[in-house]
């Protein structure tokens, strides 16, 4: 009878996810369908806690109950502090505690194969067949190997989102070393279920195998492609989270990790496109490291810098003005007072729009998340392929904290690393003012050719504190 | 090859299930908006931590006097709950900023 219904709750919980997920997918049913998720989830953990046949000792409900109690504490109030500039690196780690979670599971399950006797093996041989133990073994080992993978892949995208570790770090044959890692892991797991020597020792070097092996796969990679690695751990965690369904035949982390596999899968390759770069690219490619091959293009050119209050009187007087937001605008936490510009120029009668590079910050979509904070209105932020035409009729194009994604050098230098990229056309307005800190390259490390155009004026300094003196500047202006 | 073969037969089912789950999420998230695209990896990332049934599942089967499981679960059941709360109450954050005014 419990069996039953729990098997109905995994039922309903599956269809929430495929419904849910679905619902995300569009702005207006987007954060319905998150918590019609939540509640198929609810159900399928509540269920399999309850619904069971077992006799489980009051101990492991006490220390279940535990787990579960800490886990809501900390993720509940590290989600809701966390500010929205640092969201990139919440999903980064919450996806790493679900991968390290898969590998867990996997760990216990082998030392639970091993503890029992000899006996329950034969009849676990004799009523499944070869083919279960065979089935069961692989989804463990690859629980543990893709679970790991994850876990600390997610750890070093997080650190390098976080700043800590900024540089792509390169070992000498980085490339074929990483090659060599993974198919030894492979080996090793096929030899382990192949032969049958399984044994907790040897588990554990697959384990430290796997973790060294996730650390080295993100560390060459830059920073500016973190997102599409984060995307990418995340369909492995799905794939772990799968291997665990397809051990238990547990049908709701089936759907759910396959699923999310598959999904995780598809957005990573719509991100690549994004950028305009194969996946292989960004995973073995050196990017944003071998820049002699972009910077040694004529940057012979002089940059002008613009005083605020030249800027605010040819910002009076424009008709139309486009900004282009970037990550150091949500590093300055900048968005507040952008939205104070936008309503000042508006007042007077000037235009005001956001253009959307689709990599713009890092994660697709966060310029958006960070922009609608500050309620800037929706149908104010222009995706790139409808803004493009209309820079040319725009009178004051304000890039504010971009850079890569307005670089002409992607469209006009085979050698640049970022060529090829589609970007934001803002050469053809009449004037571009690019507020940055300093002359530093952006996140791909390369010049930006765009700062010794003609057109271009550079406002230096900090986002939120450049943009408060232009306000306040706009304000005497009367 | 016998094995291989003996695999197959065992888990038809569950193999036809898989393929047929790839394709749905292949089909739920095709024609994404951009915008959409932060969200929807956070919202994926808070469903994969379904994860934590599997951990659930263990703990019940452990045995009391086996210590070393009994941690591991304990851990692998935190870490799962962290991935879902965190996951969800993240994206909710997240679109409750894409709300119309």
């Amino acid at each position: 009878m419990k069996n039953h219904l729990l098997e109905i709750c995994y039922l309903i919980g599956s269809v929430t996810f495929i419904i849910g997920l679905k619902m995300m997918g569009n702005a207006k049913t987007a954060r319905k369908g998150n918590l019609i998720g939540a509640f198929g989830m609810t159900l399928a953990i509540l269920g399999t806690i309850f619904l069971h046949d077992n006799n489980v000792p009051t101990l492991i409900y006490v220390l279940i109950f535990t787990a579960i109690a800490i886990g809501t504490i900390i993720g509940w109030m590290t989600a809701v502090k966390v500010q929205m500039t640092k969201m990139p690196e919440l999903v980064s780690i919450f996806n790493g505690m679900g991968g390290a979670c898969a590998a867990l599971i996997s760990l216990i399950e082998i030392d639970h194969m091993l503890h029992m006797n000899p006996l329950a093996m034969a009849a676990m041989v004799l009523t499944g067949g070869q083919g279960a133990i065979i089935g069961s073994l692989i989804a463990i080992f690859a629980g543990l190997i893709i679970g790991s993978v994850s876990f600390s892949g997610s750890i070093i995208a997080f650190l390098k989102l976080n700043g800590t570790m900024n540089k792509p770090v390169r070992l000498p044959y980085y490339n074929i070393i990483n090659t060599v890692i993974m198919f030894g892991l492979f080996v090793f797991a096929g030899y382990m279920i192949y032969s049958g020597n399984v044994s907790m020792p040897l588990m554990y070097i697959l384990f430290a195998a796997a973790l060294i092996y996730g650390v080295m796969f993100v560390l060459p990679i830059g920073g500016a492609d973190m997102p599409v690695v984060i995307s990418l751990l995340n369909s492995f965690t799905g794939l772990a989270a799968a291997c665990g369904g397809f051990l238990y035949d547990n049908k709701v982390m089936l759907t759910g990790g396959i699923l999310v596999g598959s999904a995780g899968t598809l957005l990573t390759l719509v991100m690549c496109k994004a950028m305009n770069r194969p996946l292989s690219n960004v995973i073995f490619g050196a990017f944003g490291s071998s820049t002699a091959a972009g910077s040694g293009a004529d940057l012979k050119g002089t940059i002008k810098d613009i005083q605020v209050s030249d800027l605010a009187v040819l910002m009076n007087y424009s008709k139309k003005v486009v900004i282009v937001p970037g990550y150091g605008l949500a590093v300055a936490q900048a968005q507040h007072i952008i939205k104070e510009l936008e309503d000042l120029l508006e007042e007077r009668g000037v235009e005001v729009k956001y253009a959307i590079h689709p990599v713009a910050g890092r994660m697709p979509g966060h310029m958006n998340v960070l922009l609608a904070e500050s309620n800037v209105s929706y149908d104010k932020l222009v995706e790139m392929e409808e803004i493009n035409p209309e820079f040319e009729q725009t009178d004051v194009v304000l890039v504010v904290g971009a850079n890569d994604v307005v670089n002409p050098a992607a469209k006009t230098d085979p050698s640049s690393p970022i060529y090829g990229m589609p970007i934001l056309e803002v050469d053809k307005a009449k004037h571009i003012i690019v507020n940055k800190r300093s002359m530093n390259a952006g996140y791909a490390g390369i010049d930006n050719l765009l700062f010794y155009d003609p057109k271009c004026s550079m406002f230096f300094g900090d986002a939120k504190k450049a943009l408060t003196e232009l306000v306040a500047e706009l304000k005497t202006m009367d | 090859m016998e094995s291989l073969l003996a695999f197959f037969s065992e888990h038809r089912e569950m193999i036809y299930f898989i393929i047929l789950a790839v394709f749905v999420g292949v089909e739920v998230i095709g024609g994404v908006p951009t915008v959409l695209h932060t969200p929807l990896m956070s919202g994926a990332n808070a469903i994969h931590g379904v994860v934590i049934v599997g951990a659930i599942y263990v703990m019940l089967q452990v045995d009391p006097e086996n210590y070393l499981a009994l941690v591991l679960g304990f851990l692998a059941v935190l870490l799962g709950t962290l991935n879902v709360v965190g996951g969800f109450v993240v994206t909710d954050r997240m679109l409750e900023m894409f709300k119309k005014k």
